[in-house]
């Protein structure tokens, strides 16, 4: 017999005020900020739209949401295939399996501010590493003052720092392959290239997919890093969406268009992120749907 | 297709083993198959089959001897170049492809045009009765069509030399075992591959192959067509691994006519005895075995007609189990057991004796039948 009371939402409060905490609220109060405005002494003005459409128009934001895109579009276009490689080269077995694990996961573990510093200090022309090197072998490197130097001390910063999480998930995925997979290949004659396409790289697509969608959402989001490199330089050659906004709320205080910015930010991220995730496994459900007219 | 003939060859896992009692997984053995032969590799769970099987497909490569097709050595070719196909326990798919395009996979490698390819595929498709399949991703199908594909990727090689086979039925349901084992007769019966089929499983051996060939412990012990296995298991464990419940063993001396177990003579037959003498093992007094099968033996009452009969002897009934068409009668002989088969409903004698047939009763030494030589 079924019991008419609403007991089953005791059981669910718990969980509904833990969230509310950490995400309603917190959401709601930008939402807030984002429709209205203040001159200070607590007193806020209904403006509605206008800080969206505001954000939306400016050139500022487009030039940094261009930035950001082609952050993590270069950073995906590296990240992936190297990290796809690199576990494909990695031993399967023997000791060796250990000290590659553990080498991989050495990057993973530095803190993000760290790791910012220690690019900030191995790229500089005077006593760095990377940057004197560069300098007495007569190569003009310096990011500070040059674009394109600046980028690709970032973008190298973060192959370097979070190549080796797809690695890590690839890896996994390949050895969980059962060996019986390549017996099967070298019976029927599978080249090196065939053996990836039909065999590795259909068991690792899943694991593959969690590694796209994180590296595309860290990379689009990164702030610690090139703040602590570069801060946004030369000029704004560096200033991703995230370093606009804390410049714009915390340095300007404009909390209006920053909570109108922000909204919109997280926004483009959930967007872009279901894409991936519906590109991915549109070939899943494709077999899904074939499966269910039997 | 071709004759496979394994030289002097024998296999060793890791060299590092040498210090060990024995370090073969495979003992050196020299065994040639036939051309166009179905052939069942036999034996329990860890006796050398599989590694037999991989060095066949050259997934393996033997630490000693040579395996020649057709006398063409291939010991070093490696296994895309051996034109094999091995069916594996669990079915192996491509996941992505079609059904299609799975059994155009091997051809596709090999760089066939694509008008062979497809008049081979569709050809596989229908000696699978996979045709209305074709387009349909191979991971939708259920585990015995995929375990058809992964034949599939053989039979539609031209150039295939035996078709290996790994307990290929282990993952499929029972009532489709049947089915799916007679198609591979019918293959094998309509297309002539030489076919090497591996399974603990009695009766998918003897049901699909020609020759059975049993293994333990890494040697093979006795090649030979079901009825030969069951009829005159030259091994011991032949004898009580083949059949169900296997052949009764019992530890014998041989006094020159007659097996005498516990004190009781069972007289041989003729050639049987010309074997022993011609061993010398009625003087030296050895310990024998003597082998008889349940299905030989015939459970009478001990009266007086069993008494004179020399070919009866008295037993004590120990237990019964009914196994449907049959009930299996546990019995004692002197100090050591035996079973009978007796007619489901009929009844068991109080006093016991098993009445025997000297031409199915076999001796044996050290494991192995006394039996003429050559």
């Amino acid at each position: 017999m079924k019991v008419q009371n609403n007991k089953a939402w005791l059981m669910v409060l718990p969980m509904l005020l833990l969230v509310a905490v950490s995400a309603i609220i917190p959401l709601m109060t930008v939402v807030n900020y984002s429709v209205q405005d203040t001159f200070g002494n607590n007193e806020f003005f209904w403006v509605g739209t206008e800080w969206f459409q505001e954000v939306l128009a400016s050139e500022r934001f487009h030039n940094a949401l261009q930035r950001t895109l082609l952050f993590s579009a270069l950073i995906l276009a590296i990240e992936i295939p190297l990290g796809i490689a690199i576990a494909l080269a990695m031993p399967r077995r023997g000791i060796a399996v250990s000290f590659c694990l553990v080498l991989m996961a050495l990057p993973l573990l530095i803190p993000w501010n760290v790791v910012g510093t220690i690019w900030q200090v191995f790229g500089r022309v005077d006593i760095g590493l990377l940057g004197h090197g560069l300098a007495s072998l007569g190569i003009d490197y310096n990011y500070t003052q040059n674009t394109l130097d600046a980028w690709a001390t970032l973008i190298i910063m973060d192959v370097w720092h979070w190549t080796s999480l797809v690695v890590l998930l690839c890896y996994s995925g390949l050895v969980s392959i059962p060996e019986v997979y390549y017996q099967a290949a070298r019976i029927d004659g599978a080249s090196r290239w065939a053996i990836f396409r039909f065999i590795q790289l259909p068991k690792i697509k899943r694991v593959l997919l969690i590694a796209v969608l994180l590296r595309f959402m860290d990379s689009f989001m990164i702030y610690t890093e090139p703040f602590v490199v570069t801060g946004g330089g030369p000029g704004n050659s560096t200033t991703f969406l995230s370093i606009d906004l804390v410049q714009m709320a915390v340095g300007q205080f404009d909390l209006g268009p920053a909570a109108a910015m922000s909204l919109i930010y997280f926004l483009i991220i959930l967007l872009l992120s279901w894409v991936f995730y519906t590109v991915m496994t549109s070939l899943d459900n494709d077999a899904t749907s074939e499966q269910g007219r039997h | 297709m071709a004759s496979i003939h394994l030289k002097n060859l024998g296999h060793r896992y890791s060299a590092s083993d040498a210090g060990i009692d024995n370090p073969y997984a495979l003992n050196p053995l020299d065994q040639v198959w036939e051309d166009g032969g179905a052939y069942a590799l036999l034996g329990p769970s860890g006796c050398g089959k599989t590694t037999l099987l991989n060095i066949i497909s050259g997934l393996l490569r033997p630490s000693e001897g040579r395996v020649l097709f057709d006398g063409e050595d291939v010991t070093d070719l490696s296994t895309e170049r051996r034109n094999i196909a091995q069916v594996f326990q669990f079915p192996v798919v491509y996941d992505t492809l079609t059904v299609a395009e799975n059994l155009a996979f091997p051809l596709r490698n090999r760089g066939m045009d694509s008008a062979t390819i497809e008049a081979r595929v569709s050809e596989t498709l229908t000696m699978l009765g996979l045709e209305r399949r074709a387009n349909e991703r191979a991971r939708s199908l259920n585990a015995d069509d995929k375990q058809k594909i992964s034949l599939g990727r053989g039979l539609v090689r031209t150039d295939v030399r035996a078709i290996l086979f790994d307990e290929p039925l282990t993952v499929i349901d029972p009532h489709l075992k049947w089915q799916l084992r007679t198609e591979l007769k019918k293959i094998h019966e309509r297309y002539g591959h030489t076919m090497i089929y591996v399974t603990h499983d009695q009766t998918e051996a003897l049901t699909f192959a020609d020759k059975v060939v049993v293994m333990n412990a890494g040697s093979i012990l006795q090649v030979g067509s079901p009825k030969e296995l069951f009829d005159r298991p030259r091994h011991t464990f032949v004898g009580t691994f083949i059949g169900s419940p296997g052949m009764n063993v019992l530890r014998c001396i041989f006094d020159g006519e007659a097996a005498v177990v516990d004190g009781v003579r069972l007289p041989l037959d003729e050639a049987t005895i010309i074997a022993a003498h011609a061993r010398g093992l009625a003087a030296s007094g050895v310990s024998l075995e003597v082998g008889m099968r349940p299905e030989s033996l015939v459970l009478v009452d001990a009266g007086a007609s069993s008494a004179d009969d020399p070919h009866c002897f008295n037993v004590d009934v120990i237990g019964v189990e009914d196994l449907g068409r049959h009930s299996l009668v546990r019995l004692r002989l002197g100090q050591q057991l035996l079973c009978a088969l007796h007619p489901e409903g009929a009844e068991i004698p109080e006093a016991a004796a098993l009445r025997f047939d000297p031409a199915r009763t076999l001796l044996y030494e050290s494991s192995l039948l006394v039996e003429a030589i050559g």
